[in-house]
């Protein structure tokens, strides 16, 4: 800073670890609550501190899920689902924004600008404001309880076709000239220069949309039927609103506390890629 | 802006958009357009019966009560969470730009409530304000406050809003961190040999040249209220108690899929698209202009 003032300083520090403290706090209280055997967590006031039951209550929602019996589906499953649509989407997003971006940057073809604009107006339309017919159409195809009904979907990205185009657009014109002398096909190119290019903007793209395909809450909810096509933040929830039939909250916060760590320790382990992620594709 | 190079290819480029191009067309516009259809029509809980009848969705909603109270609590949602979201991560940023020793521990922490998702935040803010064992409900009640989130609507409305500050956070964080790191250093020092104080820096300086980056967050974090909240709302409260939460992305889902009132549903969905279309539109205008600031 430009000059020494300890008091606001002092006062800066002192905001941040209030803020932080306040933000970490719901936390802090899953992870308590998750080590807690099913009778603590009955009595109000709930401690403060963790307990001693840590390992079996993860043992028990990993395996055999929330409640034995009564239809638990143990987390393990529902995390496996989690976990490929969230690659399902992060790669499909990927793989089918970059080609594209690839073709409307690269060739002059008759419709370019109709696909183009295609694209651009699906930024408009969030899954949220179409949920109804969007579910007819998946049921009028048979994509119900499956993952490609899962995945398929919400891969068309034009947020992320938009961040390859404009990264193509940067690239100098000479490696293509350079190529086309070489007498490299187009998708020679595309293999050995430009994809090698885009790493960090692969990366970067990644990140963000994992967190979004594993987050993923609505549609999913309409799409799957059978359990074994539960995901993860979908069996939390369903789990919490009926809490107080069953009241195990030991239990339920394990599993919040495990559907959050996979995301989280992305953005915290790539937390650079993470950011830049952010900032461009919002560009 | 275009490539001067380019290949010459009659049907890749065409293969290379297909499969963006068919998603689009079977996910977005298919749907998109069933849904304008829709809202045209009266069909009858069996789907048995279809009527075409113009405009008559829209009248009804136009003259039912619970659609304007809806519209209302959304835009009373909304206006909570940018406001306090926006100011509270502002404040934090000011303080995270300032401090030099810890910065990057302080932003490690406060990046990562964004990778929690909607819903599993909202089960965790229904944890602490549990009415029977919630710590905060605890305490609160010490201090003679009955927080009972379950029966009291307005209480209902406050906790789906601090849920989704909460879950926003991060994400304006880092925009205003980002915004704050790029005002020129030489300012701020110009100003301080002039003998501003930080206070006098901050209101002259600083906040208006963080403006722009403030406004992209007010369209974002309205855009992300009206939309993104729906894991929150659904699981924290289902729209209730009564009508008290559900705010309008949450009654087209509930009307759609529980009501089965296709028509009505529809009709909401393409209020709602023409609302996202005019957001966008603001936000784009924006950024054009911020190009050229």
């Amino acid at each position: 800073m430009v000059e020494n003032r300890p008091f606001v300083t002092f006062l800066s520090h002192f905001v941040l670890v209030v803020g932080l403290v306040v933000i970490a706090f719901p936390i802090w209280m899953t992870f308590v609550a998750s080590t807690h055997d099913q009778a603590t967590m009955l009595r109000s006031p709930i401690p403060l501190l963790p307990g001693k039951h840590l390992l079996e209550n993860y043992r028990e929602v990993l395996s055999s899920g929330y409640n034995q019996g009564s239809g638990g589906i143990p987390l393990f499953m529902t995390l496996t689902n989690s976990l490929i649509m969230a690659l399902g989407v992060a790669l499909g997003k990927i793989a089918i924004s970059i080609i594209s971006a690839f073709a409307i940057v690269y060739f002059r073809f008759p419709l370019r600008m109709i696909f183009f604009w295609a694209i651009f107006v699906t930024l408009m339309l969030p899954v949220e404001v179409r949920i109804v017919p969007t579910y007819g159409v998946v049921a009028s195809l048979g994509m119900l309880d499956s993952y490609s009904g899962l995945i398929i979907p919400i891969i068309a990205s034009a947020t992320a076709t938009f961040l390859f185009r404009q990264f193509f657009l940067s690239v100098p014109d000479e490696l293509a000239e350079a190529a086309r002398v070489d007498g490299a096909s187009p998708m020679r190119f595309f293999w050995d220069i430009l994809l090698p290019m885009s790493r960090t903007s692969i990366a970067a793209l990644f990140v963000i949309q994992f967190i979004y395909g594993w987050n993923q809450y609505l549609w999913p909810l309409l799409v799957t039927t059978k359990q074994s096509f539960y995901t993860a933040v979908m069996a939390v929830s369903r789990q919490a609103t009926v809490v107080d039939t069953v009241p195990s909250w030991n239990l339920l916060m394990a599993m919040a506390l495990l559907t959050m760590l996979p995301p989280v320790l992305v953005v915290v382990v790539m937390q650079r890629q993470f950011v830049r992620g952010l900032v461009e594709t919002e560009k | 802006m275009e490539k001067r190079v380019t290949f010459n290819e009659r049907w890749l480029p065409y293969l290379l958009v297909a499969p963006q191009i068919v998603i689009t067309l079977v996910f977005f516009f298919w749907p998109s357009g069933q849904a304008i259809w829709q809202s045209l029509l009266i069909e009858d809980a069996f789907g048995g019966n279809t009527k075409f009848v113009w405009f008559d969705n829209f009248a009804a909603l136009l003259h039912d009560d619970a659609y304007f109270a809806s519209v209302r609590l959304t835009l009373v949602f909304s206006a909570l969470v940018a406001s306090i979201g926006l100011a509270v991560s502002l404040l934090l940023a000011v303080m995270a730009d300032r401090v030099i020793r810890g910065a990057t521990v302080y932003k490690t922490f406060l990046v990562w409530p964004y990778a929690v998702a909607p819903a599993v935040a909202g089960v965790l803010w229904g944890f602490l304000f549990n009415p029977s064992i919630g710590i905060v409900a605890w305490m609160l009640a010490g201090i003679g406050i009955e927080f009972n989130y379950v029966i009291n609507g307005n209480q209902a409305l406050l906790l789906i809003v601090i849920a989704a500050v909460w879950n926003q956070l991060s994400y304006n964080f880092l925009f205003f961190l980002a915004g704050l790191q790029s005002i020129p250093k030489s300012l701020i020092e110009a100003a301080a040999i002039d003998g501003a104080g930080p206070g006098r820096r901050f209101w002259d300086i600083m906040f208006p040249l963080l403006s722009p980056t403030g406004f992209f967050l007010l369209v974002i974090n309205v855009l992300y209220a009206f939309f993104g909240t729906f894991g929150v709302v659904d699981a924290l409260t289902k729209g209730g108690p009564g009508q008290a939460t559900s705010i309008l992305v949450y009654k087209v889902y509930n009307d759609g899929f529980r009501g089965q009132d296709l028509g009505g549903s529809s009709a909401q969905s393409v209020i709602l698209m023409i609302v996202v279309v005019l957001l966008t539109i603001v936000q784009f205008r924006f950024i054009e202009r911020r190009v050229h600031y």
